[in-house]
């Protein structure tokens, strides 16, 4: 007899159901649920009660006019929810080549279809609008606690236009949205600002994302923030928020999110957990955060450095991810580590600044890039120097690879005299000048001085005021400045960021698993299945044979991690053994009732991916433009590493190889030689319709 | 497993915050996601990223079952817990009023209290917690943990010290 739960039969028989005992360390062997609880439950909620029925909110900041509709089937099964939902959204609702800091800007924030169900670490928050960095596609997502509050708020997507008169937030509450007054938020940096807002509603379990200063002074790469650190760093999307006169959206739920079946979902959860915390890589993580992986690929030399002028900081003891760990583990304790929602991975270490002019100011990170903005790239050797730049990017709400990159630009630019002490009001802006590094950091938020003026429009538009050949210097593909890793001897990984939607970016398509050397009969089980590939497949990470498989694969694999609304490091990104395709049927059925096989989640990756492709074409994508195509700087081809290990050493990307391995990828993608997407594509994908303003 | 004389032991020190423990509590007791139905919530102070989880003490003398006007608490000996009987309760929260912990929550949606019954000696918070923030442990062990931790803590000192002293 199948269990009951709330009178709802289970679709499993009894055997599917094999929780894993003994996994946990406090899993009693032998385990089976006891008692669940019986019919008692559904009583209010009303029309909101499955995590489906969360709605879409159309909010015009101009008119203050709110408009709450249901999200119906249809686009769901097309979209889901998250960032393909997001993509639909803003291609539908703005209008070709608008300014992305004017009031026709679209802002969307959303959860995944599966935020704050029982399935693990739902936490993650997207948002999206035209970007006034690249001005393509921009698109930011985030950890936190954010998501999962609107989603209990009774909502998925806020979709918000205009500009307001006034500063203002958005107070979203069991099913109801509020405009409220921000004037006496305007200036307080991101952590205040959400103090003021609990303080202010009276309400200490608010969640709200927020933009600090740098958002309110349009600098074109400030962040959405929630939390202490959680950020939304790339594309700018709080310059967005910034033009809309939007301080902040603040979230608070009590509404129930009822699941499909919850004995299953329950179980399934459980056995998901163990196979994401039994993952080595995870477990590291949750010791040492994500500095352990600049760590590694630093001493492998895959970090860049000085601008790309090396691939590795030598020297780095103090900034390495066991000194941070040293130094949480002494200000905070030997458990200093957290987590967002429901995760069992809690990869963010807390910190307080050790020593120095922000000596006891608490914080949690640095993040990878933390370490490449304010050590590896800027050739500082400091912790103090991460520790307080990590910090003053947090305050200020922007993003820190942006801001450490374009930094370390305007010190090569310097070095090579490009700019002069005139440019930067006499700040000596030499690599490895730390003073100068956090005074720039300042600079940039409140746009001081010419420089720092110049930069916070971001590196594009700062290489054209700034002129001569400074364009050369800068490390970006659409606009958007590169992680701080040095891609030279990975054409995978050099693929993955050339082709990326949003701007060079690792986290849209990086085969991250390319690195270790995998047995090729292993990468074939991995990367043949939902859809079948018998094409070449290589084990060595300097090959160039079989990536733009791989790349597209994981292209279409992350997108759905984030139309589900989960974190990357639960999926196949860093660790070969965590779930993917295969795996998330069972959880979306058990929490949403949604049927889905992985087949069908692959195709709904692929019309999300496909979307955001054709938003960046209508606004001038073009395959070989430095500064709008899938392509890299010169340097890439020209410059070999001059660092690292025996097989990085040496390394450049082929220009020609390069461009095969496009071509390759673009037949995969069913789009043409100029990067367009075929008619068949879009028939096949049901996108030759759109925009088709359904919602 | 024999579950009497186990109680919940939490070390907020351990604790990161996420919260999954108040999921699968409202999860596994309502089937539904909601961490206001939860039994153990997690108390934030994110400004100094502390994390406290609170939950039912299970008191030898519980004032929530001393105050109820109707003696619907009472002491469960086989399970080490203190339980509510529905079909007593009136729900006039009063146990909510006098829990010096706070662990006597309301549902606004049912309009009941609900609290902490351990999940009958098989707490799903302390099975989900990877950490162990939340375990469940024989009461007596509680006391011999803490000592050792402490002892760990002065013999530390102790050596500390007799270091200084040398290098004086």
């Amino acid at each position: 007899m199948p269990h009951l739960w709330n009178g709802v039969p289970s679709v499993l028989g009894e055997t599917d159901i094999t929780p894993n005992p003994g996994a946990g360390m406090g899993c009693q062997p032998g385990y089976r649920p006891k008692k669940f609880a019986e019919k008692e439950t559904v009583k209010k909620g009303g029309l909101i009660k499955m995590a489906l029925d969360r709605k879409i909110a159309l909010i015009n900041l101009s008119t203050n006019e709110i408009e709450i509709k249901p999200i119906p089937m249809e686009v769901r099964k097309k979209y889901l929810g998250g960032r393909g939902l997001d993509a639909y959204l803003l291609f539908n609702h703005t209008k070709k080549r608008i300014d992305p800091i004017g009031p026709e800007n679209t802002l969307i924030i959303s959860g995944g279809i599966l935020t704050a169900t029982c399935a693990s670490a739902t936490a993650r928050t997207h948002v999206m609008a035209k970007s006034p960095l690249t001005g393509l596609l921009g698109s930011t997502n985030m950890g936190g606690f954010f998501a999962p509050e609107l989603a209990w708020a009774g909502f998925h997507h806020l979709v918000i236009k205009g500009r307001a008169k006034n500063p203002v937030y958005l107070f979203v509450q069991n099913g109801e949205i509020e405009i409220r007054d921000a004037t006496n938020l305007w200036g307080k940096t991101t952590t205040d600002t959400q103090w003021y807002i609990r303080e202010e509603l009276g309400d200490d379990e608010v969640k709200s994302c927020v933009i600090g200063p740098a958002g309110e002074n349009l600098v074109r790469f400030a962040n959405v923030m929630t939390g202490i650190k959680n950020s939304g760093g790339r594309t700018g999307m709080g310059c967005v928020m910034g033009s809309k006169n939007l301080k902040a959206v603040a979230a608070r739920g009590t509404m129930d999110i009822h699941l499909a079946h919850p004995q299953e979902a329950f179980e399934y959860n459980k056995r998901f957990i163990d196979q994401i915390t039994s993952a080595k890589v995870n477990q590291t993580q949750g010791i040492l955060g994500t500095p352990f992986i600049w760590g590694a690929t630093n001493c492998w030399g895959g970090v860049r450095t000085r601008n790309f002028q090396y691939n590795q900081l030598e020297y780095a003891d103090d900034v390495e991810p066991e000194r941070f760990d040293e130094i949480a583990t002494e200000t905070i304790g030997p458990y200093h580590m957290t987590a967002c929602f429901g995760c069992q991975i809690h990869c963010r270490a807390q910190y307080k600044i050790p020593s120095g002019p922000y000596a006891g100011k608490y914080d949690e990170g640095p993040e990878y890039t933390s370490q490449g903005a304010f050590a590896s790239e800027p050739g500082c050797r400091s912790a103090e120097t991460v520790l307080a730049g990590n910090h003053l990017v947090d305050q200020f709400g922007m993003d820190n690879l942006e801001t450490g990159s374009i930094i370390s630009w305007a010190m090569e630019l310097y070095e090579e005299g490009i700019l002069t002490g005139k440019e930067t009001d006499g700040l000596d802006l030499c690599f490895g000048n730390d003073k100068a590094l956090l005074e720039m950091v300042e600079r940039i938020c409140y746009r001081k001085g010419w420089l720092g003026d110049t930069l916070a429009d971001g590196g594009i538009p700062a290489a054209e005021k700034i002129g001569k050949d400074a364009f050369d210097y800068l490390i970006q593909v659409k606009g958007m400045n590169n992680l701080h890793s040095d891609e030279r001897a990975t054409p995978a990984l050099a693929l993955n960021i050339a082709t990326a939607s949003r701007g060079s970016d690792h986290l849209r398509s990086r085969p991250a698993i390319d690195l270790y050397h995998l047995p090729e009969e292993v990468l074939r089980k991995i990367y043949s299945s939902p859809m079948p590939y018998d094409g070449p497949l290589s084990s060595e990470h300097t090959s160039y044979d079989g990536k733009a498989w791989m790349v597209y694969w994981q292209e279409n694999c992350y997108m759905a991690v984030d139309c589900l609304g989960i974190c990357k490091y639960h999926t196949l990104f860093l660790g070969a053994t965590l779930p993917n395709f295969e795996d998330w049927p069972k959880v979306i059925y058990y929490n949403t009732g949604l049927e889905l096989t992985p087949k069908e989640i692959w195709t709904i990756a692929e019309r999300g991916n496909m979307i955001e492709r054709m938003f960046n074409l209508r606004e001038g994508l073009t395959r070989n433009d430095l500064r709008k195509g899938d392509t890299l700087n010169h340097r890439y081809f020209d410059e070999p590493c001059r660092r690292g290990a025996p097989d990085v050493i040496g390394m450049s990307i082929d220009r020609k190889k390069f461009d095969e391995m496009i071509d390759e990828f673009y037949t995969f993608k069913g789009l043409t030689k100029n990067g367009r997407p075929k008619a068949e594509t879009l028939k096949r994908l049901n996108l030759e319709k759109e925009p088709s303003h359904l919602l | 497993m024999e579950p009497a004389g186990k109680v919940l032991m939490i070390d907020h020190e351990k604790c990161t915050g996420c919260r999954l423990c108040e999921l699968v509590c409202a999860v596994k007791h309502d089937g539904v996601s909601n961490p206001m139905r939860s039994r153990i919530r997690v108390m934030k102070w994110e400004q100094e990223g502390l994390y406290i989880p609170m939950s039912c003490q299970q008191c030898q003398d519980a004032p929530c079952m001393n105050g109820c006007p109707v003696n619907a608490i009472s002491h469960n000996e086989t399970l080490n817990r203190i339980e509510v009987d529905y079909d007593i309760c009136i729900g006039c929260r009063t146990c909510v009023s006098v829990c010096p912990f706070g662990a006597m929550n309301f549902n606004t949606i049912d309009r009941k209290v609900i609290k902490c019954d351990l999940c009958d000696g098989d707490p799903q918070c302390v099975r989900f917690c990877d950490i162990k923030a939340v375990d469940y442990v024989d009461a007596g062990d509680v006391s011999i943990m803490k000592k050792k931790e402490a002892a760990h803590r002065l013999s530390a000192a102790n050596k500390k010290a007799a270091a200084l002293q040398t290098t004086m």
